[in-house]
């Protein structure tokens, strides 16, 4: 008798899809080691010397990866290997580019010095954490389709919990997001996103095939039933009532365009997107006309030099520290980002323009894009349709706020109060993130899993002619 | 569902296309723009770090660079205050610089080519990077007379080294303390700022031009003399009375005063008591081309020019019709100078015709105070024969000397001292006015005086200054 094997359709389809788990421990060195390269480059310039607390840090930051690569080894084999490594760099420049605006403060000699990159880590550290417990509790991305109502209620609940709370609580230079309790502030929409795009597309593989259904062709797209208009009509009076009861005019278009966007890839209709653009029309007009901070916020992105030492000053400065970067960017260390009010924040992107010039700032891009398109590629490869659509939501959640941020900063869109996923300074924005990409590892290593005996039961028939195709 | 993703995936790379492209935009084609904006005080942040050049009076550092503890490292002063504001302007953390500050700020902040090869062995001896020093032509003494004798009132005082055209002096007022807008304190600069009236950020020399009344008739007289038809003893009509060419306007003489009981009188006779009538008919049967062109020989040509402040140009305006031509003889219609323009014509009668380019920096030193560069006097033209300029001389020499001069105020005790009077009339109270230069016989100054609205003659209040201010410089030659 030979020596008892394990299933050997296993063995062999290891060999046929690499895990790619070497190539995710490469990459992510690299980012280790420039995060902790550019943090060393950030000390020298400003202080001249190496902090002591650097040895502490390179260490702590290498712990975290290692300790989220070991997870994914052991239970995400075969996710994407370019997700969390993009997520890495994106973070380490993050916590440079927040040391250096540390270091820029109590250069000024400001009497509130205060030190946000350890606590960044500490929310890094978290969010970590949070990566590693959805990886271990969610064996199977479909599970969560069971608690689709559950999650949109909770999605919700977190989303109107800060329009409830008296504004002392809630609010934070206009805007009513915020729940700030014993020194600590989180905003719970950078959670009710996640937790509302799970329901989406729990809802939307429910109903795809309804929604889809059309009634009548107009200039060669076909319109759905007036009757079927219900769910995205809610979604777009959810959308207005965030920006009227919270004035976050950020997340009011995130909720939308993420919604539309689903919808969409769920019922393969454009008119989806019409119907879509349509409503956002019309809400971006009343919105214009009866809120006086949506017309400030789109006065200054028509002309911010107008308003340079008012509401503009912010963008304007943004504007300048962009444009003194150039191509190359003064260097880390080497440019004025503090210039730019609530840099750390809303503003990282225009510090990393500033210090690490065109190049840095096109870089920092493209990462973002990668992350994205790996999301999406997921998406297009998984074989369930929930997976798929959640997959697509929140990798189009992702491109979406990037885009939405970034151009507001420079002065491309209006400027609306989101965060840049996984770079910018927030807890809650960062720890969310991390749930985020926790959830496209896990259906990522769903999608590239080799079929086994054990497997659950196969994909709707509807998707699996498209899969035979797309191999 | 897989082909709308892909779609999806599409725009995605559109919009972060989008982004690319922006950025691009921003960082590439606006770059420069941004960069120099005057809001944007991140290249002004980056020049305070290096140790900025001094501006040089007479050995004296007027304007100079002081280490401090705060973040923008260097802190500009100026020790004498207000005395110097008006040339060496300010330097700004909020609100730029302005005057020699802002001319000559390559070569203070060192950031000037002919700083190069100091820069590169910089970098190989490891001292720290440091701005040239400007040293100015002002004359402290000429500095200090103009402006005490502008205290009060608006108003600018300009004098030239007539041979070579430097500029012993250069005062307009109100003025304010440069100190106040160069601290490192935002707040405290703002609110100075916003204080300050428009008067007092305007260089009154060189930045704003006036009617300059009777001064314009040095050029008229120029204008005659050159035409070879007259000379300083030629009787000119004098009418107390002038009726227009074309028109039923009459001019009448400063008061309504007669000249010579409405009878013929010399050429210089009219210049000393400054006959309107009789310069407003002269400038008629010269013609417009022959007063132009003098004008423009001496520099009233529309143009301006640069040393190294800007200079506003200086005008003569449009002349439609005779009548045009005799108000403009007297210097006023749409006749336009600039104080720094009426020393120039002073200076160039004073330097037998000939006009020597103001200039205000001698030389510029690098750190270490070895010369980099030198100004050479440039002649900028000859608007009158050295023959010419002796009749003008002797003519505007009677102006103060003489016991019906308009320019009496003026004499010194043993100095001779050639002038020409103005009192502009304007919309409201008239300007006053006063070009002249001394000794007489040997020029060593130049100056012109403006008193903004003085309300009375060119001749009460704006020869006094000038007096004091030649007088500053005579005894501080020797002589």
């Amino acid at each position: 008798m030979s020596a008892p094997t394990t299933d050997p359709r296993g063995s062999v389809a290891a060999t046929a899809v690499p895990t790619r788990r070497g190539t995710e421990a490469l990459l992510l060195g690299f980012a280790v080691l420039i995060t902790v390269v550019a943090q060393s480059i950030v000390d020298l310039t400003v202080t001249g010397s190496l902090r002591p607390e650097m040895a502490g840090f390179s260490a702590w930051i290498t712990a975290l990866w290692v300790v989220a690569h070991l997870v994914v080894r052991k239970w995400a084999p075969y996710a994407d290997p370019l997700l969390l490594p993009a997520v890495a760099l994106l973070v380490g420049l993050g916590l440079t580019v927040i040391h250096r605006l540390d270091l820029a403060t109590e250069q000024v000699g400001s009497s509130v010095t205060r030190e946000d990159a350890p606590v960044q880590l500490v929310w890094a550290t978290l969010g970590v954490a949070l990566f590693v417990a959805v990886l271990v509790l969610v064996r199977d991305h479909r599970s969560l389709s069971r608690y689709a109502y559950t999650l949109a209620l909770v999605g919700m609940a977190l989303l109107a919990l800060p329009a409830l709370l008296p504004s002392a609580i809630s609010e934070v230079n206009g805007a009513k997001i915020w729940i700030r309790l014993a020194g600590f502030s989180i905003q719970p929409g950078e959670f009710a996103k996640i937790c509302l795009v799970v329901f989406f597309a729990a809802y939307l593989v429910d109903k795809r095939d309804v929604l889809a259904l059309a009634s009548r062709k107009v200039a060669g797209l076909e319109f759905p039933r007036g009757r079927d208009l219900g769910p995205v009509l809610l979604a777009w009076v959810l959308s207005i009532l965030v920006l009227v009861f919270e004035r976050d005019l950020g997340s009011s278009l995130l909720l939308f365009g993420i919604f539309v966007v689903m919808l969409y890839v769920a019922t393969e209709r454009s008119s989806w997107l019409l119907i879509g653009v349509g409503l956002f029309a019309v809400g971006a007009f009343l919105a214009y006309q009866v809120f006086g901070h949506v017309r400030a916020r789109v006065d200054v992105w028509l002309d911010p030099f107008a308003y340079r030492d008012g509401a503009g000053y912010q963008l304007v400065q943004s504007l300048f520290g962009l444009g003194t970067g150039g191509l190359f960017g003064a260097g880390l260390g080497g440019g004025r980002p503090d210039q730019v009010p609530v840099a750390k924040s809303d503003f990282i992107a225009s510090a990393v323009g500033e210090e690490l010039g065109l190049f840095g700032l096109v870089a920092v891009i493209v990462v973002y894009l990668i992350l994205v398109e790996r999301g999406l590629r997921t998406s297009l490869i998984v074989r369930d349709a929930f997976g798929k659509l959640l997959a697509a939501g929140l990798a189009f959640a992702v491109a979406w706020q990037v885009f939405v941020v970034l151009g507001g900063v420079t002065g491309l869109l209006p400027l609306t109060g989101l965060t840049t996923p996984f770079l910018a300074y927030g807890g809650s924005s960062l720890v969310a993130n991390f749930v985020l990409v926790a959830l496209l590892v896990r259906i990522s290593d769903a999608a590239r899993r080799p079929a086994t005996p054990h497997a659950p039961p196969p994909p709707r028939l509807g998707d699996a002619p498209t899969e035979v195709v797309q191999r | 569902m897989n082909a709308p993703l892909r779609r999806v995936a599409i725009s995605v790379l559109v919009l972060f296309t989008l982004l690319i492209i922006n950025v691009n935009y921003i960082q590439v084609v606006r770059s420069d723009e941004l960069r120099k904006d005057p809001g944007n005080t991140r290249v002004l942040a980056e020049e305070y770090d290096r140790e900025r050049g001094s501006i040089v009076v007479a050995g004296n550092e007027v304007a100079l660079s002081t280490a401090t503890k705060d973040r923008l490292t260097y802190l500009r002063q100026y020790p004498a205050g207000e005395l110097y504001a008006p040339v060496t302007g300010y330097y700004s953390v909020i609100y730029n610089s302005s005057g020699i500050e802002r001319a000559e700020n390559e070569l203070l902040a060192g950031s000037d080519p002919r700083l190069v090869f100091r820069r590169i062995a910089d970098l190989f001896t490891g001292r720290d990077p440091a701005g040239g020093n400007v040293e100015l032509t002002l004359d402290p003494a000429v500095q200090q007379a103009a402006m005490t004798g502008l205290e009060g009132v608006t108003g600018a005082v300009v004098a030239l080294d007539p041979s070579t055209g430097a500029i012993l002096g250069l005062a307009s007022t109100p003025t304010y303390d440069p100190n106040q807008l160069s601290s490192h304190d935002p707040a405290a600069i703002r609110a100075y700022r916003e204080q300050l009236t428009d008067d007092q950020l305007t260089n009154q020399a060189i930045s704003q031009r006036y009617s300059p009344g009777s001064i314009f008739k040095v050029i008229v007289s120029a204008a005659a003399l050159a035409s070879g038809k007259y000379t300083p003893e030629t009787p000119v009509p004098a009418p107390d009375l002038l009726t227009l060419p074309g028109t039923s306007t009459t001019m009448e003489n400063f008061d309504g005063e007669s000249c010579n009981g409405g009878a013929d009188q010399p050429l210089i006779d009219a210049l000393t008591i400054s006959c309107n009538t009789a310069f407003a008919q002269l400038g008629i049967d010269l013609g417009e081309d022959r007063i132009r062109s003098m004008s423009e020989a001496f520099g009233i040509d529309d143009t301006g020019f640069e040393m190294p402040l800007r200079v506003a140009p200086s005008k003569l305006g449009d002349i439609e019709n005779d009548a045009q031509l005799g108000i403009s003889s007297i210097g006023q219609q749409d006749v336009q100078l600039t104080p720094m323009q009426a020393a120039m014509i002073a200076a160039a009668v004073a330097n037998d015709g000939t006009l020597m380019k103001p200039y205000l920096v001698s030389q510029v030193q690098a750190p270490d105070l070895t010369v980099i560069d030198k100004t050479d006097p440039e002649k900028m033209g000859q608007p009158v024969t050295p023959e010419v300029a002796g009749q003008l001389t002797k003519m505007m020499t009677s102006v103060v000397e003489s016991p019906n001069g308009t320019g009496r105020r003026a004499r010194i005790d043993g100095v001779q001292v050639a002038g020409k009077t103005g009192t502009a009339e304007n919309s409201a109270d008239d300007h006053s006015w006063f070009i002249g230069f001394a000794p007489a016989d040997n020029p060593k100054i130049a100056v012109a005086v403006f008193v903004k609205n003085g309300g009375r003659t060119g001749g009460d209040v704006s020869a006094p200054i000038a007096r004091s201010v030649i007088q500053a410089y005579l005894d501080g030659q020797g002589g």
